[in-house]
C-alpha cells in the first residue's frame, strides 16, 4: 500500500490574532497538527496599542482543505478575523530578500547587472562581494535568486509574503 | 475590588461564578490554593487517586448536569496525567475548567522541580488556554475561561497558575457580561438558512434525522425540541453514540445508534435517504463508514455550533450554523408559519421495517440456568432492572460500551456518559464517581470491561472516602474484546497481546476497600445478582463472567460502506486487505 497525496492550489490567509503570548504556537501548531502546509508566515504587531498582530500565511491544499484552514483558524479564540486573500480577489504581495554574492570579474559584473534589471538595491559592498535588497512577489524573488546562483550566491535571508487587498475596502 | 492573594481570588471566582464541586489533587504549586479552599468549605473539593481521574469525573459531573466540571491539579506530573482527560473533553465538546499550578515566575524555563510546559503541552487538547503572569489578571481570566469553556461549542480550558502568581496580593475584579473580543460563537442560526432547511424537508421523500452529542449540550430544552420537530415531521431518527438519550429509545420513529456498531435498518436508512438532517452531529468515520459510500442520494442539512465541523467530512447541501436547541426552534416555528403537515412516509417506512426485520441486535444464547451470560443478555438484563429508576449509566471503551449503547434504551438527555471521540479507557468509573457526587441520590451505574475499569480502578478509594453509592458492573470476559474482535477479523486471529491475564480478584479487592463485591456466574444468577447490586446501600462492584469469545455486531468493517454490514459472527473473513487495514 502506498500512501497517496492530494495536488492543492496556494493560497494567501490574512489573519489578525491577539498579540499575546503563545499565538503563534497556537497558529503553526493547528497547522502541523492537523497536516496542513505552511509555504511562508510573517508576523507583526500592526495596531497602536500593541494589541494586533497580522500573520500572513502562504499555504497550499484542495478547496475543501483551505476552507477548512480558514474555520479552523477561525474558532481560536484569539483569531479576530481570517480572510482568504487569493479567494476575495486583487491584492498585492511583497517579499523582501536579501542576497549575497562573493567573487570578482565577470560574475561580479554580471551579477550587479542582472540586479538593476530586477531593480534590486545595493545595501552593502565591499570588494569581493554585494548584498542585494529585492522586493517584489515571490516569483520575481526566485527568480532573481536563481540566477544569482550563477554568480556567486552565498546567502539568501528573505521575509516570506506579505498581502493586502486591492482598492479602499480595509479587513 | 479587594485586595486579596492570587489563590484567595481563585476561590473567590469560583464562588462567584457558582461552582460547588471542585474535583483535584494537591501538590508543591497548588498549595496556596489548597489552603485557600481549606478557608471556604461552600466548595467541596473532591480528592480523586490519580489527576486523570479528577478529569474524568469533572466530564461526568459536567455531562449529567450540564455544568462545567472543575479540576484543580499541581504542576508537572500533575497537569500531564490529566491531559487524557483533557483531550477527551476536547473530543467530546464537553465544557470544564481546568487549574494547574505552576512552578514560580522566576523559575520558569529552568527545568525547575515539577516543571512543564503546561500551557504548550495542552495547546492543542484544550479549546482555549492561559498562563497568568499577573495576580491582577486572574479575576477576568478566571471568569472568561468559564465563559469559553461553556459558550459556543464547549470545551476544556486551562488555566496555569504558577506559585508566586499565588501567593502574591493584587486587585480581584469581577468582570460584567462577557464579551469577548474575538470570540464569538454563533448561537442563533441564520433565518435563510432555516428557511432553506424546511423546503428541503417538506419536499423529502426519504428523510432521516442523524442527531449527536450536540443536541445534549444544546441542553434538556433542545432534546425537548428535537422530540418535537421529529414528531412535527413524522421522519425517522437514528443518533451517534454521544446522541443517545435525546431522543427516546422506545419511539416508533427511533432506529436505534447508527455508525460501526449501530442498527442494520438506521445505517441502511442513511444509505437510502434522499435527506438527511444533521443536528449537532460531526459525520465523525465511526459514523460515515467508507465515505465514498455514504448516504449517495441524500441531500444534506448539517446544524452545528461549530463552522469548521461543516464540510470537514462529508460535503453538505445545505449548512445551518447555531446551537442545536435554537435552530430546532426555529425549525419548529417555521414549520408550524408555514403551515406544513408531516408527508406520508408510508413506502419509506415499509422499507425500514423490512430492514428492521432482519432483528440486527439479536444474538444467539443459550437457555439454561447453568449456561454461560451473552454479554448482550447481561446489559438487557441491567435495563430491565433498572427501568423506573432512571439510572444513569457510564462506560469504559470496548465491545461493552457498544453492547450497552446497542442494548441499554435512554429516554432522557444526561444519563448516558461515555468516550465517543478519544474513546478513552478508564473514562467511565472516574465520570460515575463525578455523576454521583452530582446527583447523591441517584442510581450511577458504570458499566465497564475488565480491562478498562484497571486503568482508574485505584478511585475506589475515591468512591470508599467520600461514601459513593456508585456501582460498577463488570462484563467479564477476561478479553480486551474489541482488540480480539479486530483481531479475528483482520490478523487472522493471532491474539498479541489482547488477553486479561493476572487479573485481580473483583470481590476481594472490594472487600479491601470496604465495597461489597459480587460474582455472577451463569445466566441463573443473572437478576437476582443484579437486584443485589440496586438493592446493596453503598458502592458494589459486580464481576459479572460472560462468554467469553463473544463479539459485538452488527459491525461496519473499516473501510466498508454501510450496506456491507457484519450482522453475524460466521461472516467474518479474518483477514483484510492493507488500505482497510491501515484504517483506525
Amino acid at each position: 500500500m502506498k500512501i497517496k497525496t492530494e495536488a492543492g492550489e496556494r493560497h494567501v490567509l490574512a489573519v489578525t490574532v491577539d498579540n499575546e503570548a503563545g499565538i503563534l504556537a497556537k497558529i503553526t501548531g493547528l497547522f502541523s497538527a492537523r497536516g496542513y502546509n505552511i509555504e511562508s508566515l510573517t508576523v507583526a504587531d500592526i495596531s497602536a496599542d500593541h494589541a494586533l498582530s497580522r500573520i500572513t500565511i502562504v499555504t497550499s491544499g484542495p478547496p475543501a482543505v483551505i476552507d477548512q484552514i480558514i474555520a479552523q483558524l477561525d474558532r481560536l479564540v484569539p483569531v479576530h478575523k481570517v480572510t482568504d486573500l487569493t479567494d476575495q480577489g486583487a491584492h498585492v504581495e511583497r517579499e523582501i530578500a536579501l542576497v549575497k554574492v562573493a567573487g570578482t570579474g565577470d560574475k561580479r559584473i554580471e551579477a550587479l547587472r542582472m540586479a538593476d534589471v530586477f531593480r534590486a538595491k545595493v545595501v552593502d559592498t565591499t570588494l569581493s562581494s554585494f548584498i542585494f535588497e529585492i522586493t517584489g512577489t515571490s516569483d520575481k524573488v526566485d527568480r532573481f535568486i536563481a540566477l544569482m546562483r550563477e554568480c556567486g550566491l552565498v546567502e539568501v535571508g528573505r521575509t516570506g509574503v506579505v498581502a493586502i487587498g486591492r482598492g479602499s475596502e480595509a479587513l | 475590588m479587594t485586595e486579596m492573594s492570587g489563590a484567595d481570588m481563585v476561590v473567590q471566582a469560583l464562588v462567584d461564578l457558582g461552582v460547588d464541586t471542585v474535583f483535584g489533587y494537591p501538590g508543591g504549586a497548588v498549595l496556596p490554593i489548597y489552603d485557600a479552599l481549606y478557608k471556604h468549605p461552600t466548595i467541596k473539593h473532591i480528592l480523586v487517586r490519580h489527576e486523570q481521574a479528577a478529569t474524568h469525573a469533572a466530564e461526568g459531573y459536567a455531562r449529567s448536569t450540564g455544568k462545567p466540571g472543575v479540576v484543580l491539579v499541581t504542576s508537572g506530573p500533575g497537569a500531564t496525567n490529566a491531559v487524557t482527560g483533557i483531550t477527551d473533553a476536547l473530543l467530546d465538546s464537553i465544557p470544564m475548567v481546568v487549574l494547574t499550578g505552576q512552578v514560580p515566575t522566576t523559575l520558569i524555563g529552568t527545568d525547575a522541580f515539577q516543571e512543564c510546559d503546561t500551557v504548550g503541552i495542552t495547546r492543542h487538547c484544550t479549546k482555549h488556554n492561559y498562563l497568568v503572569m499577573d495576580p491582577d489578571r486572574l479575576g477576568p481570566i478566571i471568569h472568561e475561561a468559564f465563559h469559553i469553556a461553556t459558550h459556543g461549542r464547549p470545551g476544556p480550558v486551562v488555566i496555569d497558575i504558577p506559585k508566586n502568581v499565588q501567593v502574591a496580593t493584587g486587585t480581584y475584579t469581577v468582570p460584567g457580561i462577557i464579551e469577548h473580543k474575538s470570540y464569538r460563537p454563533q448561537v442563533e442560526p441564520d433565518a435563510d438558512a432555516i428557511d432553506a432547511a424546511i423546503d428541503l424537508i417538506a419536499a423529502a421523500e426519504r428523510p432521516v434525522f442523524y442527531t449527536g452529542g450536540g443536541v445534549i449540550n444544546a441542553g434538556p430544552d433542545a432534546s425537548a425540541a428535537l422530540r418535537q420537530f421529529v414528531s412535527l415531521t413524522g421522519a425517522p431518527i437514528t443518533s451517534t453514540l454521544m446522541g443517545l438519550g435525546a431522543f427516546p429509545a422506545d419511539d416508533p420513529k427511533w432506529l436505534g445508534m447508527l455508525g460501526m456498531h449501530g442498527t442494520f435498518e438506521s445505517n441502511m436508512a442513511m444509505n437510502r435517504a434522499d435527506l438527511i438532517i444533521a443536528v449537532g452531529a460531526r459525520f465523525d468515520d465511526r459514523v460515515t463508514g467508507r465515505l465514498d459510500a455514504f448516504a449517495p442520494e441524500a441531500k444534506k442539512i448539517h446544524i452545528d455550533i461549530d463552522r469548521s465541523s461543516i464540510n470537514k467530512i462529508v460535503p453538505v447541501d445545505l449548512a445551518v450554523v447555531g446551537d442545536a436547541g435554537r435552530a430546532l426552534d426555529a425549525l419548529i416555528a417555521a414549520w408550524q408559519d408555514k403551515g406544513l403537515k408531516a408527508r406520508d412516509y408510508g413506502e419509506w417506512w415499509r422499507r425500514i421495517d423490512g430492514w428492521r426485520a432482519t432483528r440486527c441486535l439479536d444474538f444467539p444464547e443459550a437457555k439454561e440456568p447453568q449456561a454461560d451470560i451473552m454479554p448482550q443478555r447481561a446489559v438487557k438484563a441491567l435495563f430491565d432492572a433498572t427501568r423506573g429508576r432512571d439510572p444513569i449509566i457510564t462506560t469504559e471503551v470496548g465491545q461493552h460500551q457498544m453492547w450497552a449503547a446497542q442494548h441499554f434504551g435512554f429516554s432522557a438527555p444526561n444519563r448516558w456518559l461515555t468516550s465517543g471521540g478519544l474513546g478513552t479507557m478508564g473514562y467511565g468509573f472516574p465520570a460515575a464517581v463525578g455523576a454521583q457526587i452530582a446527583h447523591p441520590n441517584r442510581l450511577v451505574i458504570c458499566i465497564a470491561g475488565e480491562a478498562s475499569l484497571q486503568m482508574n480502578i485505584q478511585e475506589m478509594g475515591t468512591v470508599s472516602q467520600y461514601r459513593l453509592p456508585v456501582k460498577i458492573f463488570i462484563l467479564n470476559n477476561e478479553w480486551m474484546g474489541m482488540v480480539r474482535q479486530w483481531q479475528e477479523l483482520t490478523y487472522e486471529s493471532r491474539y498479541s497481546n489482547s488477553y486479561s491475564d493476572s487479573l485481580p480478584d473483583f470481590v476481594k479487592l472490594a472487600d479491601a476497600y470496604g465495597w461489597t463485591g459480587l460474582r455472577i456466574d451463569t445466566l441463573g444468577e443473572l437478576e437476582d445478582g443484579i437486584r443485589t447490586m440496586i438493592e446493596t446501600p453503598g458502592p458494589v462492584i459486580v464481576d459479572c463472567r460472560v462468554a467469553k469469545l463473544a463479539n459485538c455486531f452488527p459491525m461496519i468493517p473499516s473501510g466498508a460502506a454501510h450496506t456491507d454490514m457484519i450482522l453475524q459472527p460466521n461472516d467474518i473473513v479474518g483477514t483484510m486487505d492493507d488500505e482497510a487495514k491501515a484504517l483506525v
